[in-house]
């Protein structure tokens, strides 16, 4: 029997951390996230486990790294100012190979912006954003369920492929609320082999990001990129909505999609052929599979609450197969659905130019 | 008994907690030293195989290759944040930092601060040669007035660039912080003088007594354009009168270790 209860997506966030065996969590007030830190703070003591409140992202990211390297299961959560700060941390962390999870509620940007709903992180988030080579899996939730439901993945796919993942949400995701089933509560795992445990019984073991001869570092960026070759084999996830007969597909991903569904299913009353693309997975990206879309629809329809990020990923998809058309929100304004349906109406009539255009 | 069949006493050899590696280190520098007075103290306490280091970012970035402990490498300055989370999961392991000035004392004077602050049970052995080593000698906070380097061709203005910073002065401040002293190892004397500090740094950490920091004021012969000799008579007639050897906080509880 499901029992539904009524959560705040930023402490289904911490509840499903908790619950899927984060073992310690560090993290450090910014808005619109710091209900995960306030929700850590009480309920991880509760249950003997870690919570600390760091001096700063910067701090909270190598503290998660620390607790990363004991090889037991930690998360830090931010929004987007917070998150620049973590770079330098989380390239650590890829190289390393060690199972981290971060959690981005992305607010206005740049710089300070404001601590509205964005999704202007987008790039920062699937094209590296920290120095040297290397890519995070990256989970973008655009319900609460689905926030729970994802948390609790992004702990199994760290450690299954040694890698930080990420869970990318926005201020709207993280403030609203809605009715979630919570997962039971699972055992806390051992510590993996290659965890600093103290060297008992076995020789050392290292952690470390250093490589100063070339060939050497070659080699473990070759092992890196291997690593998001498999990841980008096995863990490609999308969904779709009424797009089986659609002659137009709007692509959007998190809150950006949930708004369009309701946009899409007034067009359908209004005898639109219209559905929706939600990568589930922004990196790895779907490619594939919205290459197979854009053979099948005449017109394509990116929204992003950004000035069209994900849409260069779009494009690449595609190979400008279709014409695509772009409709962004910055700076924390949320797209409404009657501007999203303003534009299916004007594809639909074939007007204006089908060319896409940076900008809204 | 004739002289063969007396038994061989081992008077002297490698500690156990330190590898056979060839050293990087420069000839004359203090870190060769110190790591081995280290690797001794995890031997007599009996702890190799609960003990976790942290490395810095600058010369003892290799660290994880002499000390036959488990071993992460941090980002430069952020080793006592790693310390943390490595030692907040796992209370019942000896986690120490090794850390020089421009790691400690420049980059991530934040993270030592508050790490020293909140009490962490943990240990950090503070190299300080008031100098950057590892990028060529350039003016590090602990660069001395006058001193020259390679960014301060003039010698250090402190007018321009500020003071020197005395760390050890500084943690002394902080109510988290159990145990600071500084030390040197200039000679013999001044080396066992370490050596019992180090011991002690790591028992005050064993006991739950909070932070322990060393501070080892050092020397660089490469940067400082000397000799291992001229070195060590420099860093004894400039340096110490700036950094007065000594202890600086010795909280309730540790004499008694």
């Amino acid at each position: 029997m499901s029992s539904k209860i009524l959560m705040k997506g930023n402490e289904a966030i911490a509840e499903s951390a908790i619950r899927a065996g984060c073992q310690a969590y560090f993290g450090y007030p910014i808005t619109p996230q710091t209900e995960v830190l306030e929700y850590m703070a009480r309920r991880m003591p509760q249950l003997g486990r870690v919570f600390l409140q760091a001096e700063s992202e910067l701090a909270a990211i190598n503290m998660l790294y620390g607790a990363a390297c004991a090889g037991v299961c930690a998360m830090t959560s931010t929004s987007s100012p917070g998150f620049s700060l973590m770079q330098e941390g989380i390239s650590y962390i890829a190289c390393s190979m060690v199972p981290a999870v971060v959690v981005n509620v992305m607010r206005g940007g740049p710089g300070l912006g404001n601590i509205q709903p964005s999704q202007a992180d987008y790039s920062q988030m699937t094209k590296g954003g920290g120095h040297g080579d290397y890519k995070v899996l990256t989970l973008a939730p655009s319900t609460i369920q689905e926030l729970v439901d994802h948390v609790g993945l992004a702990f199994d796919l760290a450690d299954e492929y040694r890698q930080i993942v990420f869970v990318i949400a926005d201020g709207m995701l993280g403030q609203m609320m809605e009715p979630v089933e919570l997962p039971e509560m699972r055992e806390l795992r051992p510590p993996p082999a290659w965890a600093l445990t103290g060297a008992k019984g076995r020789p050392k073991n290292i952690i470390t990001s250093l490589y100063l001869n070339a060939p050497e570092l070659e080699k473990v960026n070759q092992e890196l990129q291997a690593v998001y070759r498999r990841i980008e084999a096995n863990e490609v996830r999308y969904d779709s909505y009424l797009l089986e007969d659609a002659e137009i597909a709007v692509v959007a991903y998190g809150t950006a999609a949930r708004i369009a569904r309701t946009a899409i299913r007034r067009a359908r009353e209004a005898g639109i052929r219209v559905g929706l693309f939600r990568p589930i997975t922004v990196y790895p990206f779907p490619y594939e599979a919205l290459a197979e879309v854009a053979g099948r629809v005449q017109e394509m329809l990116v929204v992003e609450m950004s000035a069209g990020q994900m849409l260069e990923d779009v494009r690449m998809a595609t190979c400008c197969r279709v014409p695509i058309r772009f409709f962004g929100k910055m700076g924390g304004v949320v797209p409404l659905p009657e501007d999203i349906l303003a534009e299916i109406e004007a594809l639909a009539q074939g007007k204006p130019a089908m060319v896409a255009q940076k900008g809204a | 008994m004739v002289e063969a069949e007396k038994q061989e006493r081992i008077v002297f050899s490698r500690p156990k907690a330190l590898t056979d590696t060839t050293t990087h280190y420069c000839p004359g520098c203090i870190h060769g030293i110190v790591h081995r007075l280290i690797a001794e103290a995890i031997d007599e306490l009996g702890i190799q195989d609960r003990t976790i280091g942290i490395a810095p970012v600058g010369c003892s970035v290799l660290a994880y290759h002499y000390f036959d402990v488990d071993f992460a490498e941090a980002a430069h300055g952020r080793a006592p944040a790693m310390a943390t989370g490595l030692k907040r999961v796992q209370p019942d392991k000896i986690v120490f930092t090794y850390q020089g000035d421009g790691d400690l004392a420049a980059i991530g004077t934040n993270e030592i601060i508050h790490a020293v602050n909140r009490g962490e049970n943990i240990t950090t052995f503070f190299i300080n040669n008031a100098i950057y080593g590892m990028t060529g000698g350039q003016m590090a906070p602990t660069t001395l007035p006058g001193q020259v380097t390679t960014s301060t061709p003039f010698g250090r203005d402190v007018r321009a660039a500020g003071y020197p910073l005395r760390v050890c002065e500084l943690m002394a401040t902080l109510a988290g912080a159990a145990y600071v002293v500084r030390r040197t190892a200039i000679n013999p004397r001044e080396i066992r003088r370490l050596k019992k500090a180090i011991v002690t740094a790591f028992k005050v950490q064993m006991a739950g007594l909070g932070y322990s920091l060393v501070e080892v004021v050092s020397n660089c012969p490469t940067n400082w354009g000397m000799t291992p000799i001229e070195s060590l008579e420099w860093l004894e007639k400039n340096m110490l009168p700036y950094y007065p050897l000594g202890d600086f906080k010795v909280a309730e509880g540790v004499e008694n270790l």
